[in-house]
Formats: C-alpha cells, sequence, structure tokens
C-alpha cells in the first residue's frame, strides 16, 4: 500500500529544504534593511536601541522557522493528500531516532543562543534595556552615582515628576538633558500603575510602597510618548503626555524656570522621599 | 436504554418537581437574600465599611448561601444525608432517565460532558458577545459607545468569561465524555464530585455576572491588586466566581487524574494510552497543582475588602507583588492548563486523517510532560519590569525560552505524521491543520516577549493581547471546534453539515489572522492594552481589526446555525465510526449505553496503529474471560 515497487519516488525533502532556502534568502535581507528600521522603539537612547535591535535579530531568527514549517505543511497539503471516498491507509512510519535527535538539538541550541545572548545584553550590553530593575538594580551602567535621578510618581490618573536634586520640585511636564544618564525612581501613590516611555524605550511599574529604578540616556532631543502599561482603573488609557528630551543648556533654563514657578508651593509638597504612603485606599465606588 | 418505568407515565409539569436546576435556582436566590441579610446585620458598625455604599460582608454571606442552596436544590446533600440515615450507596437513579438528566444532578460522564459542552458554549458565546461590543468601543479613538467603565467591565467580563469560564473548562466536555471510554472504563473514578466540577460552573457564571449589577469589575481578568482591593462591589462577585472556579478545576484535575491512573483496562500499557488522554493526565496535574494557590490569592483580597486586612496594601504592610506572584503562580501554568489539551485534540486527530501512525508518539509524551514541568519556573516573565529581583530576570528569560523546546516536540510531531501521508481534508482536520499555523505565530511572538529587552517595549501592549490570542484562540478553540466537529457525531449522535463546517472554518480561520496580526502591530505602535480610547492615527487599524473581529462572530453564527440545524431539523443520524479512526470512543456503538462497554474490554493494540500490515483491532470488547492479573 506504501509504494509500488519500482515508482520512482520524489525527493520531498530536497524540495522542502529549496524552497525554504529560496524563500529565507528573500525574507531575512528583507527584515534586517527593510522591516528592521520600522521595528519599535526608535531609537532615542542606547537602551531604545538595545531593544530594536533584539526585536530585528529575533525577527531574522524567527521567520525562518515560521517559514520552515508553513512550507512543510504547505507542501505537504500538495503532495500528500487523498480524496475520494475509499479511505487508503499511509506508510506506518512511526517515529525515527536521528530526525528527532537533530530537531532536539537545533532547537535547544537556538533557544539557548538566545538566553545567553539576551541576558548578555541585560546584564552587560544594555544595563537593563530600560526596564524597571526595583530598588537595587542587579545591573548599573557605568557613572550611576552620578545619574539624574528623576522621581515618576504615577496615581490615579496623572504622572507627576519630581527632581531631588533640583529643590524636589514637583511638576506636570517631563523633561530630561541629553546624553546624560537619567534614574527615572518609578513609584505609585495608590495602585499599580507601568511608566511607559516609548521612544526612550524606558518601562517601569510604579508599585505603591516601591522605589523602582530604570537607567536611560538619551542620544538627541526631542519629543517622547508617556503611556501607563498597567490597568490601573477607569482613566487608565487617559495618563498619556508628551516627555522632552532638551539640549543641555535648554534643560538647565527649563528646570530653572520650573523652580521659580514652584518656589511659592514647594513647602507644602511632602518632603523628597524614595516612596510615599498617602492615606490608607479609599474605595472609587 | 431503559428508563424508570414511571418516567413515561408522568406529566411534564411533575417532572419540573423535585432536586433539578430550577429548584437549585430557587434555593439560590433564596439563599442569596438569607446570606446578604446575615452578612449585613454581621458587618454592622464595620469599620472599614463605613461611607461606602455596598457591604461586601453581605455580599460574600450572600453569594456563599446562594452556591449552597443551589446545590442543596440540585440534590447534592442527598447522598450524604442518606448515607447517614443509613441508606445503601447507588449511582444508578442518576444515570437513568429522560431528557431532563441533562438538567439535574446526573453521574453519568456522557451526560456530565454534553452539559459541559452545552454550558461552557453559552459562556463562550456571552465572552463573544463582549468582544464585539469591545470592538465597537474601538471603532474611534475617543470614548463613543459604552462610558469607561462600563467598557472595563465589558473587558473583565470577557477575560473572565473566555478564560476562566470556557478556556479553563475544556477538560470538560472532551475529558469527561472521553477519557472513560477512551481507556476501556465505566465511570469515572469519583462521580458525585465529577458532577459537582460541572455544576460549580453556572453558579461561578451567574455570580461573575451579577457584577454588572454592582458596579462592575475594573481589573481585567488578571484582578491585580491594590486595584482590586478598591474596586466597587463587582470585585466581590470576581472572587467569588474565580474561588469557585479554582476548586472546580482542582476537584476536575483530582477525578481525572485518579481515573487514568487506576481505573485503566487490561492491556492499556503507558505507551497504548492515546494521546489525548495523556495530555488530559498532564493538565490535570497542572490543575490539582496550580488552581488551590488561586484559592489562596482569592482568600486574600476577600479579605483585604471584608474584614480590613491589608495583604496587597503597601501603605499598611502589605505588597501587591504578593498577589502578582500568587496570581501569576497559578496563571502561568493556567495558561498550559488552556495550551495542553489543544495539543492533545490536534495530535489525537492528525493519525485518523493522515491515516498515518502518530510520529514520535514517545516524544510527544515528553513533551506535554516537559510543559508541564517547566510551566511551573515561568511565572516571572510577567513580572519582568515589575520591580523584581532583577538577578532573577536571566533566569525566567532561560526557563521561558527553554518551554519552546518540548512545545517543539508538538510540531515535529505533526510533520512526522504529515509525512508521506494520506491527509483527507475534513472539517476537523482543517481545524487541527489551522492550530499548528496559529500556534506557530503565537508561539514565536511568544519569544519577544520572554526576551526581556524585547519585553520592555511589548510587555502591557496590544503586542502581548495578540500573543495570547493566537495561542488561546488560535490554538486552543480552534483545537475546541475541531473537536466539536470530530467527536459531535459520537456524542450526540447527529452529523454536523459539512458544506457550513467549512464556511465557518474559512470564515473563522481568514478573519481570524485578519483581526489579531495587525494587533501586534498596534502593540508596537505603542498600543496599550485595555484602553477604550488610543492615539488617533492608530484608528485605520483599529476599524480594520473591528470589522474582521465582526466576521469572527458572523463565522459563530454560522456555527450555531450548523448546529441548530443539524440536531434539531435534519438529524440525520451519525455513523458509530464516520472517519474510520482507530480511536477505541469509536468502536462502541451510538449513543453510547450508560455503561459504555457490555464487558470491559482487554486492549490487544495502541490506537495508531493506520497502514501496519495484520495490525490487531485496538481491542477485544467482548473477552471471554478477563486475563490473570499483572497481564
Amino acid at each position: 500500500m506504501t509504494t509500488i515497487a519500482g515508482e520512482r519516488m520524489p525527493r520531498h525533502g530536497v524540495r522542502i529544504i529549496a524552497i525554504w532556502l529560496v524563500l529565507t534568502a528573500i525574507a531575512v535581507p528583507l527584515i534586517v534593511l527593510v522591516l528592521g528600521p520600522h521595528l519599535p522603539p526608535p531609537r532615542m537612547s542606547a537602551e531604545a536601541g538595545s531593544q530594536r535591535d533584539a526585536n530585528t535579530l529575533m525577527t531574522a531568527l524567527l521567520v525562518p522557522i515560521a517559514l520552515l514549517v508553513v512550507v512543510y505543511f504547505v507542501y505537504s497539503f500538495v503532495f500528500f493528500r487523498q480524496s475520494g471516498e475509499a479511505i487508503l491507509d499511509g506508510p506506518p512510519i512511526k517515529g525515527h531516532a536521528g530526525a528527532q535527535l537533530l530537531w532536539i538539538v537545533l532547537t535547544s541550541a537556538i533557544v539557548l543562543a538566545l538566553a545567553v545572548w539576551g541576558s548578555y545584553t541585560l546584564i552587560a550590553g544594555a544595563h537593563g534595556a530600560g526596564g524597571g530593575q526595583g530598588p537595587d538594580p542587579a545591573s548599573k551602567p557605568t557613572g550611576y552615582r552620578n545619574a539624574l535621578p528623576v522621581q515618576v510618581i504615577g496615581q490615579q490618573w496623572e504622572w507627576t515628576f519630581r527632581y531631588p536634586t533640583y529643590g524636589g520640585i514637583e511638576t506636570r511636564d517631563l523633561a530630561i538633558p541629553d546624553h546624560t544618564l537619567v534614574a527615572f525612581h518609578v513609584t505609585s501613590l495608590d495602585v499599580t500603575h507601568s511608566f511607559w516611555a516609548y521612544e526612550l524605550g524606558v518601562k517601569a511599574d510604579a508599585v505603591p510602597g516601591v522605589d523602582n529604578i530604570a537607567y536611560v540616556k538619551a542620544r538627541h532631543t526631542g519629543l517622547f510618548q508617556i503611556r501607563c502599561a498597567e490597568l490601573c482603573g477607569l482613566w487608565h488609557g487617559h495618563m498619556s503626555k508628551k516627555g522632552r528630551v532638551l539640549a543641555s543648556g535648554a534643560f538647565q533654563s527649563w528646570i530653572a524656570a520650573a523652580k521659580t514657578k514652584n518656589a511659592a508651593i514647594v513647602k507644602y509638597l511632602p518632603k523628597y522621599n524614595r516612596v510615599y504612603f498617602p492615606a490608607p485606599l479609599r474605595r472609587a465606588g | 436504554m431503559s428508563a424508570t418505568p414511571i418516567a413515561p407515565h408522568r406529566p411534564v409539569w411533575r417532572r419540573l418537581i423535585g432536586f433539578n436546576m430550577l429548584t437549585g435556582l430557587a434555593l439560590g436566590i433564596g439563599g442569596w437574600f438569607l446570606g446578604a441579610w446575615i452578612g449585613g446585620q454581621m458587618a454592622v458598625g464595620h469599620d472599614y465599611l463605613l461611607g461606602t455604599d455596598q457591604n461586601d460582608v453581605g455580599l460574600y454571606m450572600g453569594y456563599l448561601f446562594g452556591v449552597i442552596g443551589w446545590l442543596v436544590g440540585l440534590g447534592f446533600a442527598n447522598y450524604p444525608i442518606g448515607r447517614l440515615l443509613g441508606r445503601p450507596p447507588t449511582l444508578r437513579h442518576h444515570e437513568t432517565g429522560s431528557w431532563t438528566r441533562y438538567f439535574r444532578l446526573c453521574t453519568d460522564h456522557k451526560v456530565v460532558g454534553i452539559q459541559y459542552l452545552f454550558g461552557v458554549g453559552i459562556f463562550f458565546f456571552i465572552g463573544g458577545l463582549n468582544a464585539m461590543l469591545m470592538r465597537t468601543e474601538l471603532l474611534r479613538p475617543v470614548e463613543q459607545a459604552w462610558p469607561a467603565g462600563q467598557y472595563l467591565t465589558l473587558l473583565s467580563l470577557h477575560g473572565t468569561m473566555m478564560i476562566m469560564m470556557t478556556s479553563a473548562f475544556i477538560l470538560g466536555p472532551f475529558g469527561n465524555y472521553f477519557v472513560p471510554i477512551m481507556i476501556g472504563a465505566r465511570r469515572m473514578a469519583f462521580p458525585r464530585i465529577e458532577a459537582l466540577t460541572f455544576w460549580l460552573v453556572p453558579a461561578a457564571g451567574l455570580i461573575l455576572m451579577s457584577a454588572i449589577a454592582f458596579g462592575g469589575i475594573a481589573t481585567g481578568w488578571t484582578g491585580y491588586a491594590p486595584l482590586a482591593d478598591e474596586g466597587r462591589a463587582g470585585m466581590d462577585a470576581y472572587v467569588m466566581s474565580f474561588i469557585l472556579i479554582a476548586i472546580s478545576l482542582t476537584l476536575v484535575g483530582l477525578n481525572l487524574l485518579a481515573t487514568i491512573l487506576t481505573m485503566r483496562a487490561p492491556g492499556m500499557s503507558w505507551t497504548r494510552l492515546p494521546i489525548f488522554v495523556w495530555s488530559v493526565l498532564a493538565t490535570s496535574i497542572l490543575q490539582v497543582l496550580a488552581a488551590p494557590v488561586l484559592v489562596a490569592a482569592m482568600a486574600m483580597v476577600l479579605m483585604d475588602r471584608a474584614a480590613n486586612t491589608s495583604f496587597f496594601l503597601a501603605s499598611a504592610g502589605g505588597s501587591q507583588y504578593l498577589y502578582e506572584n500568587l496570581f501569576w503562580f497559578f496563571g502561568h501554568p493556567e495558561v498550559y492548563i488552556l495550551a495542553l489539551p489543544g495539543f492533545g485534540i490536534v495530535l489525537e486527530m492528525l493519525p485518523v486523517f493522515a491515516r498515518k501512525p502518530l510520529w514520535g508518539y514517545r516524544l510527544a509524551v515528553a513533551g506535554m510532560l516537559g510543559v508541564t514541568l517547566l510551566s511551573f519556573m515561568v511565572w516571572q516573565h510577567h513580572l519582568f519590569v515589575s520591580g523584581m529581583n532583577g538577578s532573577l530576570r536571566p533566569f525566567y528569560m532561560l526557563t521561558t525560552e527553554l518551554i519552546s523546546i518540548p512545545t517543539g516536540f508538538i510540531f515535529l510531531n505533526a510533520i512526522g505524521t504529515l509525512w508521506r501521508a494520506r491527509i483527507r481534508f475534513t472539517v476537523p482536520m482543517l481545524f487541527a491543520l489551522a492550530f499548528f499555523f496559529n500556534f506557530l505565530i503565537g508561539g514565536l511572538s511568544g519569544v519577544f516577549l520572554s526576551d526581556v529587552p524585547s519585553d520592555v517595549t511589548t510587555h502591557g501592549s496590544y503586542f502581548v493581547m495578540a500573543h495570547f490570542h493566537y495561542t488561546i484562540v488560535g490554538g486552543l478553540v480552534f483545537a475546541f471546534f475541531g473537536a466539536v466537529y470530530y467527536w459531535l457525531p459520537k456524542m450526540l449522535g447527529i452529523t454536523l453539515n459539512e458544506t457550513l463546517g467549512k464556511i465557518h472554518f474559512w470564515l473563522f480561520f481568514v478573519f481570524f489572522n485578519l483581526t489579531f496580526f495587525p494587533l501586534f502591530a498596534a502593540g508596537f505602535l505603542d498600543m496599550p492594552r485595555r484602553v477604550s480610547t488610543y492615539a488617533p492615527s492608530l484608528q485605520g487599524l483599529n476599524d480594520f481589526v473591528s470589522a474582521s473581529a465582526y466576521v469572527i462572530g458572523i463565522s459563530m453564527l454560522i456555527f450555531v446555525a450548523n448546529l441548530i440545524w443539524s440536531l434539531v431539523f435534519v438529524r440525520e443520524p451519525a455513523a458509530e465510526n464516520p472517519w474510520a479512526s482507530r480511536g477505541l470512543e469509536w468502536q462502541v456503538p451510538t449513543p453510547v449505553p450508560v455503561a459504555n462497554f457490555d464487558r470491559i474490554p482487554v486492549i490487544t493494540s495502541g490506537p495508531y496503529e493506520y497502514g501496519v500490515p495484520n495490525a490487531p483491532p485496538v481491542a477485544d470488547l467482548a473477552p471471554s474471560a478477563l486475563p490473570a492479573a499483572g497481564s
């Protein structure tokens, strides 16, 4: 029932690999050269750059894997099908130790390489890659002691920002200087929020009672989008605003103006602290 | 099948009286009011509740008494009370009878399976309707169709209905119905517990939907504290229904585990066990170990809300990390509670329609058990940017990526099984093959999320949402519908219309991909999850997604029309083995007799010996005598 003796077997495996190689040879350069520059996030900081590199590399690696499976399936649909009333059985092949071993070795190698490379980026390459690292970051960039601290406070449903090295003033706008290492200290006054500065490649959960630190160094001036990335109640989608990366001089004059503007109210603010414990939660309803 | 002798003479109204769903509903509602009153008396002067418009203690007591009333009304108290009064144990009177047995406590695993099928189906359609209403809101970037609070309630009900009420109970219809038949048993190990697991589900569903009357749910299906602590009274419904679901899941797991371990027919060795039963075994292990943790987490939320504790309130010494860790310690195995039965279903169907043995059977088993083990070691990847201990992140990145190795085995099984096969493109096979395409995209997109640098951007965005819809809808729900088309001829004894089935499949498959693939882009373009307003530049993309989602809704209506048309109007009787399958479940008559087998069968061969020359039949259904012990 399997094959009639003497019938020439088409070399299915060779054909499948050939189709796959052609498609991969077309797809990978397209991904790296055409799609890659459009993958997120924009390279506004070194951390965002490492994320885009990660996205580009993984797309270039995973699309060929997807292509292999899809090419195989579509090929099998075309060549390994039957129709009609009579149901014929295929060849009783139950397995192939070599193929199984090869598959295990290949997938394990890809997975381990990805994990090693991801860990390297996280620890030594991009120092947390813009993610919130908690109160005691495991991976600190060089010069982290001189980083400009900016506290990000989430509350329902607004972001505010405090600059402890500039008298602890609190602003509704976020501005940071370019080419300067910034340490965002993200915390919350009520429920869990998540501070997401898209173009900077920063995301750190704002957790009540926790000082969640994320490092970033902006590469150039411009606007970036701030959003909340953790459901925090009714107006979660409205916790968005634009932040600014300013040139060093412009930042100094901006903060001086903000200090003047804040002078009248700064004494009413709670003393700058890593975390705040406002009065216990009351029901929103 | 012999019905009880008095049944034909009883008028319909007489059958409505007794221990059944109506009595359960009446006692449940009565119990709710009694409990709410008692709770209200208990909470008089309760400090935390002063100044709020709802009384959490009253609600919790109401739900508790309501559930007790529901179960008593269904007759769950009769057996223990009868035993106390000295009556002999019996199951028979729960297993025979007319159509009314579908609406009351019935210990026949086949009845429970069909109860699950329709019960879970109803919640699936409510959840789907919620999705349609959400996509209507998202047609425009500003708030338009629903106020923000109602949108969040829709979103939370969609998530809880789909994940907890529907997907988590995928073992309900097919596990309960087919596992005993597939392993050559006459019933489940604990038939009353089996019935209990089902009847907790409608109770949980009704409680969940009662949240609409109490201010809704604002937390999504994850119910993160402290947002859950401050939520309105609808959160109490969420907590209570999750506790019931988790209890039910634990019991389902225990029951199936005991059944598979102890009740296999002679000759049903571990290497002859159908792959679907292996996936049920792996899922049961997950359910038994993971679901109790959810009960613990929910109990803490309950105490925080009703008894003024502060497990999750940082201002009073608690920590929300406690909630996130407990929830995801349940929640990530839960993801595989949804995925593994899908693996089992599609691998069960592939050999039947490829007409070849399952390629690499042992590898598939190893893959499923590997996923089971690893799924308990990955949960903190949900917390990569939460401020968790940073030194642990490479570990969780590694374990998360490792889990793709055993998952990949399932793909190799499919590749091997299709090699030089003779594929028949029946409706169930189309769903099984689509499963692999969708799960491929879902799985590979998960690699982005497992990589911390990439996750910093994609975490909490629509990318995550698209990823888990590809795995759960594209994976599990496609497997579910494949299983419906595959097994319904045995379960209901009718054949579904094939043309309507193919229209359902192609609309669902094409528009599922058109709906969710663009959402990867939405996530990449900084659209957060769970928002009712978004950047105006994304309106075109969202409108396209909404239009595609409506077509998915239409495809589901075609399925319902097919089901009603085939079940009520045409009623074309199904052949006993329409797919020419070797599975033991196809060797029994349709409808399946109450006892499944006249005699306990002796398994003589594996279930996937297609094309093997002179392969013996899968089982000897009329053994002259049971073989000696030890064989």
